[in-house]
């Protein structure tokens, strides 16, 4: 039956209502979660607050066992629903840039808004700065073409790409995350602050 | 004892298992999963459609994404988006956080941090376009969907940052 929207069970304008609901929900747990706060976030590059890791590996295992359950339930087709398309060389440098403004800004994209939406005016200019390399990309497009196109290889997921079953792969992502668990409380303790 | 306590946030497990409801919601009625910058992108095409038609007309990024798209702020992301700023700000005024200020380590100025969050936002805003997704459509969204590209790009953000962490420890630390 799902997703509701290609099966036709919702129509297109529901879709949106949908959607702005769902950011709600979006925001309030990332604000809940504590991003809102750069010098939060930025605890991770530094050991003293490993949040980001602890929310966001959460988050990714949580969504996936979630959507391999609907999937053998059949309460969902996998077949449908959106896999990030994967051009090798523009994810590995876009990554990159964006690993640069993010320990330079404090913030990405979505913690941002969240951070804005209580007031704090660093937000706004890492905002504004995100408006601004936008464009830069937008206008300059012609140059960037090649890289952004350059090394297609289609839409794989892990397990296709090591030939392993999707619940194989899920399992050992979720125990690697144990391990990076481990070592964020481990780095909270040996690396603490006070007040930030 | 009664002094309240300075953050009252959500352990982290569980903030992440909500996070993760909230994505496989996404998934589970729309298909797709959460994002933010292309919310931006779609302002910036939008603005761009309506300050400078002609302009839009004939560059080849506009003119692609116009094809593809009939109303560039009728999308997804930016409803989304839209929900993030009413999702913050109820957390926010519950939790009591609602104030104007610019956060920044004791040992930096207000200007620094600003001018550095424009600069980052600057790189993170190309990147995101580059890497077709930011930290919540490429890497979080692209993980949970276990695409190869949603890895790397979470590994190559991540790995950057902590490289890099080093030579702006003063802004931080």
């Amino acid at each position: 039956m799902a997703p509701l929207i290609v099966n036709e069970i919702i129509s297109p304008d529901t879709n949106l209502l949908i959607a702005f609901l769902i950011g709600i929900g979006f925001g309030f747990v990332l604000e809940g979660s504590g991003f809102s706060s750069s010098c939060k976030l930025a605890g991770m590059f530094y050991g003293y607050d490993t949040t980001v890791l602890k929310v966001f590996f959460t988050a990714a295992i949580t969504a996936m066992v979630g959507m391999l359950f609907f999937s053998l339930f059949g309460w969902m087709d996998l077949d449908f629903v959106y896999i990030n398309p994967t051009y090798v060389t523009s994810a590995i440098v876009g990554g990159v840039v964006m690993g640069v403004g993010f320990i330079m800004g404090g913030f990405c994209p979505g913690t941002a808004f969240c951070a804005i939406s209580i007031g704090k005016l660093d937000a706004l200019a890492f905002i504004g700065g995100l408006t601004l390399g936008i464009v830069f990309f937008t206008e300059g497009y012609p140059l960037f073409e090649e890289m952004y196109k350059a090394n297609f290889i289609g839409t794989p997921t892990m397990n296709e790409l090591l030939d392993i079953p999707r619940g194989v792969f899920a399992l050992g992502l979720i125990l690697m995350a144990f391990a990076m668990f481990w070592v964020g409380e481990w780095a909270e303790k040996k690396f603490p602050r006070e007040e930030y | 004892m009664s002094e309240v306590k300075k953050t009252k946030y959500f352990n982290p497990y569980i903030g992440g298992v909500l996070l993760g409801l909230v994505l496989l919601a996404a998934n589970f009625v729309s298909g797709r999963g959460l994002g933010a910058s292309g919310a931006i992108k779609s302002a910036v095409v939008s603005t761009v459609n309506t300050v400078a038609p002609s302009h839009a007309e004939n560059s080849a990024f506009y003119k692609n994404y116009n094809e593809s798209h009939e109303n560039p702020m009728k999308s997804w992301l930016v409803f989304q988006m839209m929900g993030v700023l009413v999702g913050g700000f109820l957390s926010g005024a519950f939790a009591k956080r609602l104030k104007f200020k610019v956060e920044h380590s004791p040992k930096i100025t207000s200007k620094r941090r600003i001018i550095f969050a424009i600069l980052g936002g600057m790189f993170f805003g190309f990147g995101s376009q580059l890497g077709r997704g930011c930290t919540s459509g490429s890497a979080l969204s692209g993980m949970a969907v276990l695409s190869v590209g949603g890895f790397l790009t979470m590994a190559c953000i991540f790995g950057t940052a902590f490289a890099l962490a080093y030579f702006f420890r003063k802004n931080w630390i």
